[in-house]
Formats: structure tokens, sequence, C-alpha cells
């Protein structure tokens, strides 16, 4: 009892025991599909010919000559359907619900990718969604918002709280305890109780895997280094999780550092939280001495989660991933480096992996490889990049 | 020492009454507000108190609740430390059972052996984690009966099939969840109530209370009927949004008419 879906010490299952038989019910539906050839075989059909996978390794030519360091390959999430890896987990969960009978889907999400590539697919399936996002991102990111209504979503602004990805969380819980019956809650990081950090990195894990294949193809050996960014993780388990048997590859994660974890204003989990019991998980998060958890601040609303999912905590505790914070400054002059360099403009979120990778690459010998994962795709942020630069666009 | 949750039951029992528990908010309208409230409760009909030890998140908790949570941290400045000096000294003045309702968070952060510890130090009876279940029941089991505190287990219309488990290791009374969802007045239940409880009666040797959306005489009246007493929450917490610092008479006389719905043939 209590030792199921744990990673170490983290993980776990503290829910309300409200919405613990819907866990349970996932979690043996999930135990059956996941291994299910007819599912997986519906599940890997969508993510070719819906989501556009396997997605390009690409050599980063320019940057690699330009850091004068390690061989740089950057994994195109952002060349997927809905423009991040958000859609490979939206797809797997939204699939299962639909094999479960649910007939609603309800969501959070932060900068607005996980709530975009879950409007996608229940738009795709004929399924009611409902994603709860913070007031304070629906404002930064007005443009999916949009977006979302656009695929037939209900979007519902979180007052609550510091109005961000966490109380976007707090309220998509309430729902999901309140209609219980007829709600799938898809998830959109490696987060929340068990089976959802597990799930959700196993719906993600395609990144690594294909990366795997793609490196071997190109260059006849594994990586040196894998290179990701962390708000609740999974796009960084999603790359990692193939490679961890593999110990000559250092994996690197790279947490919002915001305005520098030397402030209060910054979202760096690992660097400054602390073990706690929150949003269904034992892990690590940024609170007060006395439990209350931390308000967050990051220019990337992806990243801006005061807690991480406990796999990566496992990881960060094993000393098998390292993880470093990237400012908010680091992450624009790295959105604008890839602009320029590669012209590949990269979600703001990705961009904090960039600037990992702009530090580590020129540390690096010509001979050795890194892969950067580039989660997203950055249109949704120029806007917030200009105001950044004090750019009026409206001028 | 027996606890005193198992004594007023039996009491309650051997006058043939039904349990009337309440809840507030600690710190909300400051410490004192909540010292006066809570005494007042018990004068008014109150059997057993729950304190709810705010929370920056309270995931299972209503409007009601969520806003009272907020105005304790941010305008009273409400801390774990302050809600134990303020249990402390309820103890001198009442003899009444006494429970803490907060988040497994403040718990572990606290540190649990601590925790439970400072809750029989200060005469604290028992705990309510309501982001807690059954399969993390062992995460704080040791300290709390290390101490004496019970562990207050919750049952809830979406608890099929996992009800006789759960009651198997309650402790106290069991907290039955009148309908799925999160705390709140409600204006109607469409849970079946008879089902239910009946699952209730055959699996729960200690007495089972109903709390959610017990706002008024005729809904305790009502919902008694199905059980040993209800938990009444965020009707109570509500006439402290409504009204202030002059909330305790308003709260007192919400107990009379809860008190009589309870008493009432």
């Amino acid at each position: 009892m209590g030792k199921i879906g744990r990673f170490g010490k983290f993980g776990g299952q503290y829910v309300p025991e409200t919405v613990m038989n819907a866990v349970s019910e996932l979690q043996e539906a999930y135990e059956k599909y996941r291994n299910d050839p007819e599912f997986l075989k519906e599940l890997h059909d969508l993510y070719q010919n819906y989501a556009f996978r396997p997605s390009l390794l690409y050599y980063a030519e320019k940057m690699t000559k330009d850091l004068g360091g390690a061989k740089i390959y950057i994994k195109r999430e952002d060349l997927n359907h809905t423009g991040s890896h958000k859609i490979n987990n939206a797809l797997g969960q939204v699939l299962l619900a639909k094999h479960m009978g649910k007939k609603r889907v309800i969501a959070e999400t932060g900068a607005g990718q996980h709530g975009v590539a879950t409007a996608t697919i229940c738009a795709y399936f004929d399924m009611e969604c409902e994603v709860y996002m913070g007031r304070e991102d629906m404002e930064r990111q007005a443009l999916n918002v949009y977006r979302m209504e656009l695929l037939g979503a209900k979007v519902t602004g979180v007052d609550s709280g510091t109005a961000t990805l966490k109380d976007a969380i707090n309220e998509a819980m309430r729902d999901w305890a309140t209609n219980i019956a007829t709600t799938f809650y898809c998830i959109g990081s490696v987060m929340g109780p068990h089976p959802y950090p597990t799930m959700v990195r196993d719906f993600q894990k395609i990144i690594g895997e294909e990366a795997k294949k793609q490196i071997l193809a190109a260059e006849g050996k594994l990586p040196d280094c894998v290179v990701a960014c962390v708000g609740g993780g999974s796009n960084a388990m999603g790359i990692f999780y193939d490679f961890i048997p593999d110990q000559s590859v250092r994996l690197v994660g790279a947490e919002a550092g915001g305005r520098g974890i030397d402030t209060i204003e910054h979202a760096a989990t690992l660097s400054k939280g602390d073990l706690g019991i929150f949003h269904g998980m034992k892990s690590i998060f940024l609170q007060n001495e006395e439990g209350q958890i931390a308000p967050v601040y990051s220019i990337s609303a992806g990243l801006d989660y005061p807690g991480i999912g406990p796999e990566h905590a496992y990881l960060h505790e094993t000393g098998r991933a390292d993880y470093m914070s990237i400012t908010d400054e680091e992450s624009v002059q790295a959105f604008e480096y890839l602009s320029k360099t590669e012209g590949i403009i990269p979600a703001i979120e990705s961009a904090h992996a960039v600037a990992a990778a702009l530090k580590i690459a020129p540390t690096m010998n010509p001979d050795q490889i890194m892969i950067i994962n580039l989660s997203g795709r950055g249109d949704k942020d120029v806007q917030q990049i200009a105001r950044y630069r004090g750019v009026n666009l409206n001028a | 020492m027996p606890n005193r949750i198992d004594q007023k039951f039996e009491e309650l029992k051997s006058q043939n009454k039904k349990a009337l528990i309440t809840y507030i908010a600690a710190g909300d309208g400051g410490y004192d507000l909540t010292e006066q409230a809570v005494l007042a409760m018990e004068k008014n009909g109150a059997d057993i108190v729950e304190i709810g030890v705010p929370f920056s998140d309270p995931i299972a908790e209503g409007p009601v609740i969520q806003a009272a949570s907020l105005r304790a941290i941010r305008d009273y400045h409400t801390t774990l430390k302050g809600v134990f000096e303020l249990v402390k000294k309820l103890r001198t003045q009442t003899d009444m059972p006494l429970l803490l309702m907060l988040y497994a968070n403040t718990i572990f952060r606290t540190g649990t052996d601590y925790f439970f510890e400072k809750c029989r130090e200060v005469g604290i009876d028992g705990v309510i984690v309501p982001d807690l279940p059954f399969e993390e029941h062992d995460e704080f089991q040791d300290a709390a009966e290390r101490n004496q505190i019970y562990n207050i287990s919750l049952v809830t219309p979406a608890s099929t099939g996992r009800i006789a488990k759960i009651a198997s290791q309650a402790q106290g009374f069991l907290y039955c969840v009148s309908s799925v969802g999160v705390t709140g007045m409600r204006d109607n239940f469409d849970t079946d109530f008879d089902a239910f409880f009946s699952e209730i009666a055959n699996a729960s040797n200690i007495p089972y209370c109903v709390g959610f959306g017990i706002r008024d005489g005729k809904t305790a009246h009502r919902m008694s009927t199905y059980c040993d007493g209800v938990i009444v929450g965020s009707a109570i917490v509500n006439k402290i949004g409504e009204h202030g610092q002059q909330a305790v008479p308003e709260i007192a006389a919400l107990c009379q008419e809860l008190r009589a719905g309870l008493d009432q043939a």
C-alpha cells in the first residue's frame, strides 16, 4: 500500500477520495492498453498520419560552427502538428479516454500548447473539451486562447491564487471531482497522481526513441549530451527516457530561472525547492517553511510551475540527470540566437534548452554530439519577446 | 487516555442525539475571531469543531472556503504555528473534541513527527487530510498513532467498492461526503442516499457523519436521518465572509438552527 507509482520516494497518489476511483479506473485502463497491440497500432498511426511523426533530427551546422564545441543536433518537436511535443501526450490520453467511453475531456494549460493539443484531438474525435487556463496566462497567450476556441473547446479562465498554471490545475482537479463519472482529465505533463507521470512519459518517450535511431543512423553512435527544458518535465522525460540506461549520455534539464534564482521571481524547482506533497504527488516544490506553495515566475508560461514531475526529482536525486537554471534574459537571447543563426524560432520554453546548450556545447569537443530537444515553435511568443525588448508592435 | 472524539460519540449515543460538527477556517478574520467563534459554536450546540488550517492551494474546497483560506493567509498571515497557539488557548476553555483539517503538505513540510507531537501537546484529537486517500494512509499513520491523534477517513459517493476497506481502518468517525465535487452549499443532492448509507452502515463499526452541502436546519435534519451526525463548513465560513468581525452572533444563530434541526424528532 502506498508504494505504487513511485520513483524512489517520489510519486504516489495524494488525491482526494472523490477522484480516487477515477484514478484507479485510469490506472487499470492504462495497464490494459499500454501493451495492447491494437491500441498501440492506432496510436502510432495517429502519430504518423495526424501528428506528422517522426519529427526531424536536424543537424544545426551553423550553430555547431559558431560555438566551436560539440556537434549539435536539434530534435524538431516544433514541427509536429499544433507546434509542440504536447500533441504526443494529448493523442495518447484522448485516445485512451475514447476507449474508456468518456465523452468529456478537461485539461489545464500554461502556455496554451497542451490546451491547443488537447482541443485539437478532441475536435478530431468529436469529444467535448474544456480547458482551464490562468487569467494571467490567457493574457500572455491570447492567440492560443482563440486557437482553442476555434477548435471548439471552451476555455475557462482561472482567477484564484496566482492565476497561472498551478491554479489551472487546481481548478481542473475540482472540475474532475465534480464530474467524475463522465470526465477524463488529460494532464499535460509528467506530474499528478500515478499513473499520470508514467503514462505521460510513455506517450512522450517516442521523442527519445526516434532521436536515438536517428542519431545512430546519422552518426553511428550515441550522443554525449541531451538537453531539454523542464517545467513539469514532459518533453524532457520524453527525450531522456530511452537514454537513461546509456550511462555515457549526459542528460541536462533547463529550469526557468526567471529574474534569477537569488530573487523570489523564478520557477527553478530543483535548484531551490524542497520535498513536499502537492497535486497528487510527492516531489520537489517551491514552497515556504510552512508548506504554502510559492508563487512562481518565469517569462515562459509553460515553465511557470512550482513543482516538477516525480521521475525528474528521482533522476536529480540519483544524479542521473543534471538540472540548471536559465534566466529570462538568457532564454530571450537564445530565442534570438536560434532565430538568427538557424532560421528557427523556438518556443520561449524551448529557448531555455537552447540557452543551456549555448553554455554547455562550447565546453565539449568537436567529436562529441549534443541533441537539443526543441519542444515547440515560437510563433506564440513573438509578441511577448517584442514587449520584453521594448518594441511596440501596435505603433 | 481515551480520545475525546470517542467519548463525545458515546455521550451523544447515550442521550440519543446526533452530532453537530462544524468547520471554521482558522485566522479568517484573525485568531481572536476564530477563538470566539469556536466557543460560540460549542455554546450553541456544536459537539465537535474542525479547525481548517489555510492552504495556498485548497484543491478540495469550493469557492467559499477558498476565499476564507485566502483571507486568512493574505490578510491575517495565518500560520500553522499560530493555529497551534490558538488551539492551546482554546484548550484552556473547552473540553470538546477539536480537529485540524489541513492538506498533506502542511503536515509533511512541518515534519510529520513534530506535527503530531505538537497536536498532542496542544490538545488536538484528530486530523482530516482531504488529499490523503486510503492508498497513502500510511504516510502519517505511525506518527498519528504514536500521539493518539485520529486520522479521520473520508468516503464519497464515488467510493464504489472502496467503502469497506476504508471503513475497516477508520478511527473516530467516518466522514461521508454527501455528493461528488468540492465543499460548498448545495441546492440539491443527486446522490442515492439510501444505497450510499446502507453500504456505509454495513461496513462501519464506528459512527459516521455526513458533510458537504449542509446549509441550514432543514438540510441538517434531512441528512441526519441517514447517519450519526452532520458536518457543516461553508455555511459557517460564509458568515465570516458576509459579516466579518460581526459574524459571531450570526454563527451562533446558525448553530442553534442546525442543532434544532438535528434534535427535531
